[in-house]
């Protein structure tokens, strides 16, 4: 029975290792999808070659004050800023090639800054966007806020405009009837502090950085830390988009196991296999056993390469990984045992397997991250077992997670190989077609 | 030796084979002949063990099989109508594998590779792969597989479907061979004469039922007529008194059919000179004679009310 079996395994390994089409799609397909998915979303954790947003500036005022906020837009690490003119703004927008441009109109300068201290009324910076980029254009208008903020500030506290602008202000609110005598009071203390301060400056010819000549400046800094497996570990794209990769191409083998024990039953083989004196646990069985070794095979190979061109680590559990890749391999035997079962004849049969396996891999993650799913779809995504073979090789990849992790994902993709095992069993047709 | 009796397979309500009986003995080669569907390759197979007949029993060399791993298994060797190969491997592999099937594993595996290439001529071409063969290769390396574990009973399912005049006559060479070895050999095909080159024993098969079993003689006896006289006349068959031609002494059978007059006989030597002599005497010279023997698909014909090509 131990020859036997071992031929039969050695034959089905043999049969893959001289099938080009199997070594490509195995091999060759996942790692080169896998390798453009890992690149266009995010590639390696420290960002340095992420693509920039691209804004166009429209500065129709060309003051001081706008010149100062296109230097600080422009000095966004995110954004990729350049000058246009309007319609060419708008065009760029509508046509995609730029995300969203800002239009600084015409007296920006002077009316933020008169904005900035008295009653008038405030000018308007258009943005305009692609709909299809939301989240840039929140992005944008963010730091927009912050760099107007700094730049009108800046001038009003130290620049010609804004010592201008005090002088008028002062004599507006001295002709100013309107005003409560306290409150006229306070304004004239308050911008003639600031005169003040511009006339030492101007006697000392130095800016004071340390107080308001800088402008007001945002009262706190960011420290972004991308949280994984332990400090100085960055994320890593390349390991989640080889996980799905692997996770679809596997399947797509498991496929191909079971649509070859349909092709050899119409080829006969299956008489001549049955007519030995073989148990059908050795039949079936050494074919489970030949998919989980080619699938564990597949896996392996993938990550080798991750691991070897794209810095992609088992920053966890090798044992976890390794038992995650062992029962996620078991559970493709399992899947193309069943999918022998489905139908009559190959064809039939693998086009209801490919539709299955993609609507698997679709909810498992595998294409785009669980977390942009909403809530209830993460839940029922834990239905389909590429969720947990896709949580199981994240959390032993880029996460780090420890042996315990990979507890779970190993006995539900196993409860999964022995589910369809005994399906498949049930189901199987050992006679007919004679 | 073989027997199978009362061997019964229902698909449904169509009754693929019906109270099926089979008996071969060492050294004979056994004939399943019947179009296709007429319940060959299921009776085949029951007696492989691949399916369970409805009822009946087989047993191989007094024993039945009672279970997939049941040794009595290793007795027979099954040669499906399909060309059961691994195109992609080598014929070396695909045997070796085969063989391991029947635990022959090392030495004793490559020894009954060689022993079974070289029968069936194939033993310069192991080690190229199969998708290289042509038609006839495949066939013989189809049979070389089934002997690797020297089975006593072969079964051959159409073994010779789609191969060319030589590789046909290699492959009968083939069987005759392990005819003389002492092998029981079930042949299954719709091909009368390979029926009447190869078989002993030759079972007529149709609907699932048997219709005849018996030697090749034996079958021919079963005909009104064993030889056919077709004798073209000199002036035509017009006016020739047919009643009087089939009360001669042998003649069993006479019809007109143009300018020609198709007598049966059963004694060849015997019945013709008379038969010549009376039509000379009434005045109905002849211009040429052809005896055409009676044949299995005569004995299907007349078994069952139709064709063996048109089955």
């Amino acid at each position: 029975m131990i020859t036997a079996l071992r031929a039969l395994v050695r034959k089905d390994i043999q049969l893959f290792l001289v099938d080009r089409r199997a070594l490509l799609m195995s091999f060759v397909v996942p790692i080169t999808i896998a390798s453009f998915f890992g690149y266009v979303f995010g590639g390696h954790g420290d960002q340095s070659d992420a693509s920039r947003i691209p804004v166009l500036v429209v500065d129709q005022d060309r003051s001081a004050i706008s010149r100062e906020v296109v230097n600080r837009l422009s000095s966004e690490k995110s954004l990729e800023v350049k000058p246009a003119g309007a319609e060419e703004a708008r065009e760029a927008v509508r046509k995609g090639s730029a995300t969203a441009a800002v239009v600084i109109p015409q007296n920006f300068g002077e009316d933020a800054g008169a904005a900035f201290f008295g009653p008038r009324s405030k000018p308007e910076i258009g943005v305009l966007y692609d709909p299809s980029h939301t989240a840039e254009r929140a992005m944008v208008q963010g730091m927009l806020q912050g760099d107007v903020m700094q730049a009108v500030s800046q001038e009003m506290f130290s620049g010609a405009t804004g010592r201008q602008l005090v002088k008028d202000s002062l004599a507006e609110i001295e002709r100013s009837r309107g005003l409560k005598p306290d409150t006229k009071k306070t304004l004239t203390d308050l911008l003639g502090s600031v005169e003040r301060l511009n006339e030492q400056q101007d006697a000392t010819g130095t800016t004071s950085d340390g107080a308001l000549g800088g402008g007001l400046k945002m009262p706190f800094t960011t420290r972004e830390e991308a949280v994984t497996a332990s400090t100085n570990i960055q994320y890593n794209g390349y390991a989640h988009a080889f996980a799905g990769m692997v996770v679809q191409f596997v399947l797509f083998l498991g496929i191909d196991v079971g649509i070859g024990l349909l092709q050899q039953r119409q080829r006969g083989l299956w008489k001549r296999f049955r007519a030995a004196p073989l148990s059908r646990a050795v039949l079936l069985g050494s074919r489970a056993l030949s998919a989980a070794i080619l699938a564990f095979l597949v896996v392996l190979v993938n990550f080798l390469f991750a691991r070897v061109v794209f810095g992609v680590r088992v920053e966890g559990s090798m044992a976890g990984f390794l038992a995650v890749s062992a029962a996620f391999s078991l559970m493709t035997a399992g899947f193309g045992m069943l999918v022998a079962t489905l139908g009559k004849t190959p064809d039939a049969t693998r086009g209801l397997s490919i539709l299955a396996t993609l609507l698997a891999v679709m909810l498992g993650g595998a294409w785009i991250p669980m977390f942009l799913f909403p809530e209830w779809l993460q839940k029922a995504s834990l239905i389909v077992p590429t969720s947990w073979a896709m949580n199981g090789l994240e959390a032993m990849t880029w996460r780090g997670l420890g042996l315990s992790a990979a507890w779970a994902p190993v006995l539900v993709l196993a409860g999964f190989a022995v589910a369809f095992g005994l399906i498949a069993l049930a189901r199987f047709r050992w006679e007919g077609e004679v | 030796m073989l027997e199978a009796y009362g061997l019964r397979k229902a698909y449904g309500s169509v009754v693929a084979v019906d109270n099926v009986s089979i008996r071969a003995d060492a050294g004979q080669i056994l004939g399943l002949l019947g179009p296709n569907g007429a319940g060959k390759t299921t009776t085949v197979s029951m007696i492989a063990g691949l399916m369970r007949p409805d009822s009946g029993s087989v047993k191989i060399e007094g024993r039945p099989i009672v279970a997939d791993t049941d040794v009595t298994k290793r007795r027979i060797g099954l040669v499906p109508q399909d060309l059961a190969l691994f195109d992609e491997l080598p014929a070396r592999d695909n045997l070796l594998l085969f063989a391991a099937l029947y635990g022959l594993a090392g030495a004793a595996a490559n020894r009954a590779i060689a022993e079974a290439l070289k029968l069936v001529g194939l033993a310069d071409r192991a080690r190229d792969r199969v998708r290289t063969y042509s038609g006839g290769m495949k066939r013989r390396l189809n049979l070389a597989a089934a002997l690797l574990h020297d089975p006593q009973i072969l079964l051959l399912d159409e073994p010779t479907v789609g191969v060319d005049p030589q590789s046909r006559n290699a492959i009968f060479d083939n069987l005759e061979a392990l005819k003389q070895k002492g092998k029981t050999l079930v042949y299954t095909t719709h091909y009368m004469e390979e029926a009447e080159r190869l078989c002993d024993r030759i079972i007529i098969i149709d609907h699932g039922k048997v219709a005849a079993d018996d030697t090749l003689e034996g079958l021919y006896r079963l005909l009104p007529v064993s030889n056919l006289l077709v004798i073209e006349l000199e002036n035509g068959a017009g006016g020739l008194p047919v009643e009087e031609l089939r009360a001669v002494t042998g003649v069993r059978s006479a019809e007109l059919n143009g300018g020609t007059v198709r007598v049966g006989v059963h004694n060849l030597a015997a019945d013709t000179p008379p038969v010549l002599q009376w039509l000379v005497d009434r005045g109905h010279p002849y211009r040429h004679v052809v005896s055409e023997r009676a044949d299995l698909e005569t004995v299907f014909l007349t078994l069952t009310g139709r064709s063996l090509r048109d089955a």
